[in-house]
C-alpha cells in the first residue's frame, strides 16, 4: 500500500505528510507497546541471562 | 493466499526479521538503515524509487524509536543535532550539485563509487585502529578514569581551539559553532554526493571532530537521522513510491531491535564492539567495491556476492552486540553478590 492508495486524489504534499504521519503513529505505538513488554518481561529475561 | 499489507506471510516475516537486525544496528551505532535496507530491497526486485523511498520512511520510523530510547538515557544533544542539520541540508544540496556536474562530464558513477569505497574503508580503518590502540592502552594500564576519557584525543585537541562563537554541548563541554557547521556541512556533502543517509559518517564525525562521548554521538546521530529521514520520506512520499507494507513489516522488527541495540549501549563496553564496527565497515567497503565492479564488468554474480558479504557481516556484528550485551548483563548482575 502506497501513500497514493491511502489518500486517492489528494495532492502530493498531503500524501507525503499522510505517509509520514502513519509511520510516526506506527513508531510511537511500537515504542509504547514494546516498552510495556520490556517492563513486564525485562526482569525475567535478565534473571534467565544470569542463570545461563 | 492471505496477504499482510500487500505482502505474502513469508515475505512479511522476512522483513520483520531483517528489520530486527537493522534495528539492533541502528540503536547501537546510530547508523545502518538505508545502508542495509536499500540494497536488500533492490536485490528482492523492487524498483529503485520504491526501495529508496521505503528505506527513507523506514529510517525515519526507526530513528524516532531509537531516539526516544536514547532520550530516556539522556544521550541525545538536541541543540547540537539541530545546529548540525542546517549544515547538513546545505551540504546535501552542494553534494547533489557536484554529482550533476560530474554527470555532465560523464564520470559520476566512477567517482561516486570509488569515493564510497574509499570513505567506508577509511572510517573502518579509523575505528579498527582506534579500538586496537585502546586495547593496548588498557593492557598497559593507561589511566581510564579521566574526566574526558570518553572523548577521543583528536576531538580534545579540536575543542582546545577557541574560535567564537562557542556553543555549550549537553555534557557541559564546548565546541565552536564553526566546527559544528563544518561537520554538518561535510556530512551533508558526503550524504548528497553518495546518495546515502550518512549515519556512518555522521556518528564518527560527532565523536571524533565535535567531541562527545560515543553514546551521545550515537544518540545525536540518530536525531540527525530522524530529521534527514523525515525530509527524505517527504520527498519520496510526494512521488507516491513509499510502500507502507514494507515499512510496517520492517518497523515491527526494528522497533524491538532498536530498543535492544539502544539499551545495549548502556551495558556493553564501547571498546568491545568498536572493533567489530570497524571491521564491518571494511567488509562493507569490499561489498560496495564488488557491487561497483559488477556494474562495470556486467557480472551480476558479483552483485550477489556483495549482498551476501554485506548481510553476512551485519548479521555477525548484530550477533556480537547481542552476545556482548548478554555477557555485560550477567557481569553487572553478578557484581554486587561477588
Amino acid at each position: 500500500m502506497t501513500g497514493t492508495e491511502l489518500l486517492p486524489g489528494a495532492s502530493p504534499s498531503v500524501t507525503a505528510l499522510a505517509v509520514i504521519a502513519v509511520v510516526l503513529v506506527e513508531a510511537a505505538l511500537l515504542y509504547v507497546g514494546y516498552g510495556y513488554l520490556e517492563e513486564k518481561l525485562g526482569p525475567t529475561v535478565f534473571r534467565r541471562l544470569q542463570r545461563i | 493466499m492471505l496477504d499482510l499489507l500487500g505482502l505474502s506471510p513469508g515475505l512479511f516475516a522476512l522483513f520483520v526479521a531483517f528489520g530486527f537486525m537493522v534495528g539492533v544496528f541502528f540503536g547501537f551505532f546510530g547508523m545502518g538503515g538505508s545502508f542495509l535496507v536499500t540494497p536488500a530491497l533492490l536485490i528482492l526486485g523492487y524498483p529503485a524509487p520504491v526501495a529508496i523511498g521505503s528505506s527513507m520512511a523506514f529510517v525515519f520510523g526507526t530513528a524516532v524509536i531509537a531516539t526516544l530510547k536514547h532520550h530516556d538515557a539522556g544521550q541525545v544533544d538536541y541543540r547540537l543535532g539541530a545546529l548540525m542539520f542546517v549544515g547538513i541540508t546545505l551540504g546535501i544540496e552542494l553534494g547533489s550539485r557536484l554529482v550533476f556536474g560530474l554527470e555532465v562530464l560523464g564520470i559520476a558513477d566512477v567517482v561516486v563509487g570509488t569515493a564510497y569505497v574509499i570513505l567506508l574503508a577509511a572510517i573502518g580503518i579509523l575505528f579498527t585502529r582506534s579500538a586496537m590502540n585502546q586495547d593496548d592502552e588498557a593492557d598497559d594500564g593507561g589511566d581510564e578514569d579521566g574526566p574526558d576519557d570518553d572523548v577521543p584525543e583528536i576531538a580534545r585537541k579540536i575543542q582546545s581551539y577557541n574560535i567564537p562563537p562557542m556553543m555549550t554541548l549537553a555534557d557541559g563541554s564546548t565546541a565552536s559553532l564553526w566546527t559544528i557547521s563544518g561537520v554538518g556541512g561535510g556530512v551533508g556533502l558526503v550524504s548528497g554526493f553518495l546518495g546515502v543517509g550518512g549515519g556512518f559518517v555522521r556518528m564518527p564525525a560527532i565523536y571524533y571532530v565535535i567531541g562527545t562521548s560515543l553514546a551521545a554521538a550515537v544518540g545525536t546521530s540518530l536525531f540527525g537521522g530522524l530529521m534527514s529521514g523525515a525530509v527524505g520520506a517527504f520527498t519520496y512520499g510526494r512521488s507516491g513510491v513509499i510502500d507502507l507494507g514494507i515499512v510496517t513489516a520492517l518497523l515491527l522488527g526494528s522497533a524491538l531491535g532498536a530498543r535492544i541495540g539502544s539499551g545495549a549501549t548502556a551495558y556493553v563496553d564501547e571498546d568491545d564492539v568498536t572493533i567489530y564496527f570497524g571491521i564491518m565497515l571494511l567488509l562493507a567497503s569490499l561489498a560496495v567495491g564488488l557491487g561497483e565492479l559488477a556494474t562495470w564488468l556486467a557480472r551480476p554474480i558479483l552483485d550477489q556476492i556483495s549482498f551476501v558479504i554485506l548481510i553476512g557481516s551485519s548479521l555477525l556484528v548484530c550477533g556480537m552486540i547481542l552476545y556482548h550485551g548478554a555477557l555485560a548483563v550477567r557481569r553487572r548482575d553478578a557484581a554486587p553478590s561477588a
